[in-house]
């Protein structure tokens, strides 16, 4: 009687002793999942919030005015290596986003010809090199060739190297965006193929270009390595290209590796302005982006 | 006269578009003529030795290669677990809602710049390896046989096991990117039959979508190798730079190739020196150009070619 009793509920047992077994399993892996997932989310805060919280008490109106002061004075700023920054944004945006542009151009609008696939492979594998690779190219060429030492214009070219391939393959995609139609009616109208690609097709995707040329100068404004063998850095104002000129990743480098306290929270602030700078673009990519969808 | 001046824009735009092309070859070719005294001098010996001694002109790389391995190795094998533990949570298990959200926050990690890493590195994260992480390895794994040597020496925290550390934080966002958008494109079919079959959804993920999904989840991890092995300042700030022992110990000052570089380049007074350090430029060229090829393939074949619902 007893086991008659016994025998129907141990076999529910074993029914069920697979399934629980499963579900704690199941329980387990998603925990370490979500463990997983907050450990990328926990880093993120954690890194800004360092640079926002140590950056903060270095920021005043003098930060962004002045010149840096050497070692013991109170004070002093970070000015020369923003002008810095600027001036290989402009210059290295000069550079690059024509070439960006063309290279796309030439890539989409003439794909019949045959050099568009070569085109196409050289900025890919340019966007995959090491930036470092990239610097001592154009510190070979550059510093230690053509120009002879350090300068402004070394470093802008190799920001610009970087750039390119950036704005090459964001404005292929947003012309390949751009619908068949509007270039063949165009062309049936008789307009030759310069005018369909400058009033029609590159306007059409305007939003799209500037997108990309934006991208590409907030990439290259936290390029360090790169500008480090080129620029090589500069504590006083300077616009000439000619000369070794400041930039701000270069100024947090300097700060960070050198033994003061003060230095170092001016490094903090640093990469706080450079942090929100990046951000502030991204943002505003992010708002445009979102208008040209609806 | 149209035609003309479309002939010409024709011309205009290829010239510009091939500048990019021959930047490539010219890369590769002046990179290899400045480097061609060190590589005629050295031959092999040059990633055989660790001598890297400017004032009797010898230059070995090995130490430089062997401190870049073991970075970039460390550093994939810290962020592989959690990035692609994080795409599949983002992709199969979240709430809906804040899957895209999450997606998004981890992958601003891609936008801080290198430079502001190794800040971060130096002030915040050697001191925790220092005080806290180094000496529990050394006091837990450090006492277990073989693997023990890896922890061997004094933690310092500037060292090779500080520069993979940074490196894995810093190559999560494009290896969880890559994850999610492969296992994005895996056929919702593959998860409803195993569903379907009576299994959890665990069950479903690890045996009809992961395997499926594996060459462009390794493909996300060769594109971290990628971008590991050439990072430049954020390693170079924290991996030490004072040592070319290659002992096997994590725990060693060593250098990458690439902190390298940026350690030394003001030094090059020498034309046999500028060549050396322009030699490991065109290692990382080499390696740069077949790691992003392989990487490549393997995330175009997971993402594109596969038809609806094919069987693994």
């Amino acid at each position: 009687m007893a086991l008659a009793a016994i025998a129907p509920s141990s076999a529910i047992l074993a029914r069920h002793r697979v399934r629980p077994r499963r579900r704690v399993a199941e329980g387990v892996v998603i925990g370490l999942l979500s463990l997983a997932t907050l450990v990328g989310v926990a880093l993120l805060v954690t890194i800004l919030g360092y640079v926002v919280v140590r950056g903060l008490p270095a920021i005043d109106l003098a930060f962004f005015t002045e010149r840096p002061k050497p070692f013991g004075e109170v004070g002093g700023g970070i000015a020369p290596s923003l002008i810095g920054t600027v001036l290989l944004a402009v210059v290295s945006g000069a550079i690059a986003i024509p070439i960006g542009i063309a290279s796309a151009i030439f890539v989409v609008e003439y794909r019949s010809g045959r050099f568009a696939g070569p085109v196409r492979f050289a900025a890919e594998l340019i966007a995959g090199l090491p930036s470092i690779v990239i610097g001592v190219f154009v510190w070979t060429l550059l510093v230690r060739g053509v120009v002879g030492h350090y300068a402004a214009i070394a470093g802008a070219v190799a920001l610009a190297v970087i750039m390119v391939p950036i704005v090459a393959r964001t404005v292929e995609e947003v012309l390949r965006l751009v619908p068949h139609s509007l270039r063949e009616a165009a062309l049936a109208l008789g307009a030759p193929r310069w005018k369909v690609i400058m009033s029609i097709v590159l306007p059409t995707a305007r939003a799209g270009v500037i997108t990309a040329a934006v991208l590409a100068l907030a990439r290259s404004a936290g390029e360090t390595a790169p500008l480090l063998l080129t620029a090589l850095g500069n504590d006083f104002f300077s616009t000439d290209l000619l000369r070794p000129i400041g930039a701000l990743p270069l100024q947090i480098y300097r700060y960070a590796i050198s033994p003061y306290d003060d230095w170092h929270t001016k490094a903090w602030g640093a990469s706080l302005v450079l942090v929100v700078v990046i951000g502030a673009v991204g943002m505003l990519l992010r708002v445009v982006a979102r208008q040209r969808v609806r | 006269m149209t035609r003309t001046f479309d002939r010409a824009f024709a011309t205009g735009v290829a010239a510009l578009a091939l500048l990019v092309p021959l930047t490539l070859a010219a890369i590769a070719v002046l990179l290899v003529i400045a480097a061609w005294r060190s590589l005629t001098t050295f031959g092999l010996s040059y990633f055989t030795t660790t001598v890297w001694d400017p004032v009797h002109f010898v230059f070995g790389a090995a130490a430089y290669v062997y401190g870049t391995v073991v970075t970039t190795v460390v550093a994939v094998a810290l962020a592989t677990p959690i990035a692609v533990g994080a795409a599949i949570y983002l992709t199969e298990f979240a709430p809906r809602a804040v899957r895209a959200p999450v997606a998004f926050t981890i992958e601003l990690l891609a936008y801080i710049p290198s430079i502001v890493y190794g800040l971060w590195a130096i002030f915040v994260m050697v001191p925790v390896m220092r005080g806290v992480v180094e000496p529990g390895l050394q006091a837990t794994l450090g006492q277990v046989p073989v693997i023990g040597r890896l922890f061997s020496g004094t933690p310092i925290g500037l060292d090779l096991l500080s520069g993979g550390v940074i490196l894995a934080i810093m190559i999560l966002p494009i290896l969880m990117a890559v994850s999610r958008e492969v296992l994005l494109a895996v056929p919702p079919t593959q998860r409803e039959a195993m569903i379907g079959l009576g299994a959890t959804r665990w069950e479903a993920v690890s045996r009809a979508v992961l395997p499926y999904a594996r060459p462009g989840i390794i493909g996300g991890a060769v594109l971290g190798v990628a971008r590991a092995f050439g990072e430049t300042m954020a390693v170079t700030m924290v991996v030490g730079n004072s040592s070319r022992d290659i002992s096997g110990s994590l725990f060693i000052p060593g250098y990458t190739m690439a902190s390298a570089i940026a350690n030394q380049f003001v030094e090059a007074d020498s034309e046999l020196y500028f060549s050396a350090i322009v030699e490991i430029a065109v290692v990382l060229l080499l390696v740069g150009i077949v790691v992003n090829g392989v990487a490549r393939v393997l995330i175009r074949r997971s993402i594109a070619d596969r038809p609806a619902g094919a069987v693994v």
